[in-house]
């Protein structure tokens, strides 16, 4: 099954990295999920709550201010403001 | 006893060594911060990469021109900003110097061309060099910068947003230009000269590769809503990534002539030794023939 390579990054590091089965973003028009082989995507994003589930090891969850989110075939790009310590 | 030249010769001796363990406790400094600022840039660079990536997706899939990419001809002002990025503290040779020398070169440029300069300045070096002439800052950031942080880098850019984007009559500016300094190597630091705003070339525009066409992008909420979410963001990024260049450039310029101060401190107190040496054997021989010609003087008498 494809996966996805997901970056997550804030404006001065990189925050996560790897691959994830599906990722649940908040954008502007409410909560959006990611699966593999999703079509292309840019999405705003508003505060809320992030969640990778990665492929392998525990979800990733943190909360976010804003930001976008960016999916080009299976590499999926978080962008994010600011972010609260992963849980 | 004629010892007055030995003591100022020591006494030079004494200071310049005292400024020489200055000069090499700030060389050390700022070696060993240099690391840490190019760390900061690396870790900075996955963001930026990821808006310019995102900024010419867009770019190559929608055509809409967005103020903040377009000449404002309709409500042109004759305005330029210019913002001027230099250390916040001295010692490091030309740094800040070369900085402001640039500056003035592109303030006069503008000048010939009929425009009207709007002047801001990030560091204390440029803020004075401002202030002291007189000269109006519409703007004025002293952030740290041999450590900026992200929110300051953000403050500077959400003022000359605005500026770019006010209307004509309260102030508005037609292009910003930005004067900072490149961290070429070690041993290169370039100033250089970018015309921020409007924003023209999007570099790594994202090239069809084994898919035929372009993936057509859904954006949300909507095309529009989704570049004005992202320029402001890239022209953050930007703003930053040459704060963090010019920090690390700062820091390399105060390391460099931090080694080149303490090698004069050394090549100093040298001479000064030389002369000290000079002066007491002067002394010594002065003396001896003094008693030498004491002596015969009471045996021929």
């Amino acid at each position: 099954m494809a996966e996805l390579n997901v970056d997550l990054v804030s404006t001065d590091r990189k925050v996560w990295s790897g691959t994830a089965v599906s990722v649940s973003a908040p954008s502007v028009d409410g909560q959006i999920g990611i699966l593999a082989n999703h079509s292309p995507l840019l999405a705003v994003l508003r505060p809320g709550t992030l969640t990778v589930t990665a492929a392998s090891g525990p979800a990733v969850t943190a909360e976010v201010t804003g930001g976008f989110v960016s999916v080009d075939d299976n590499l999926v790009t978080l962008v994010v403001d600011e972010i609260t310590a992963l849980r | 006893m004629a010892g007055g030249s030995q003591r100022v010769y020591k006494q030079r001796i004494k200071s310049t060594q005292a400024l020489k363990k200055m000069f090499r406790a700030q060389e050390l400094i700022a070696a060993s911060r240099i690391g840490k600022a190019r760390a900061r840039t690396a870790a900075a660079s996955p963001y930026a990469q990821a808006i310019t990536r995102a900024v010419s997706a867009v770019a190559a899939h929608t055509t809409i021109a967005h103020p903040l990419t377009t000449e404002r001809t309709k409500t042109h002002t004759g305005r330029a900003a210019v913002l001027v990025i230099s250390s916040d503290r001295g010692m490091a040779g030309a740094y800040s110097a070369s900085v402001v020398r640039e500056g003035e070169r592109l303030i006069e440029q503008l000048r010939a061309e009929g425009k009207e300069v709007v002047l801001y300045a990030a560091g204390r070096r440029a803020i004075a060099y401002y202030s002291f002439r007189g000269r109006e800052l519409t703007g004025q950031w002293s952030y740290g910068s041999d450590a900026p942080t992200s929110e300051a880098s953000e403050e500077i850019a959400d003022a000359l947003l605005e500026a770019f984007l006010a209307p004509a009559d309260e102030g508005g500016v037609d292009e910003l230009h930005v004067v900072s300094t490149q961290f070429v190597n070690m041993v290169t630091q370039r100033t250089r000269v970018v015309r921020m705003l409007p924003l023209e070339v999007v570099e790594g525009v994202t090239q069809p590769g084994e898919h035929e066409a372009f993936p057509l992008y859904d954006f949300e909420p909507s095309p529009e809503a989704v570049l004005d979410a992202l320029l402001p963001r890239y022209i953050r990024s930007r703003i930053f990534a040459f704060l963090l260049d010019a920090a690390a450039s700062e820091l390399a310029a105060r390391q460099r002539a931090m080694h080149t101060a303490t090698d004069n401190a050394e090549d100093l107190i040298r001479t000064y030794t030389r002369l000290a040496n000079q002066a007491r054997q002067a002394d010594i021989t002065q003396e001896i023939s003094e008693i030498v010609s004491g002596a015969d003087a009471l045996a021929s008498a």
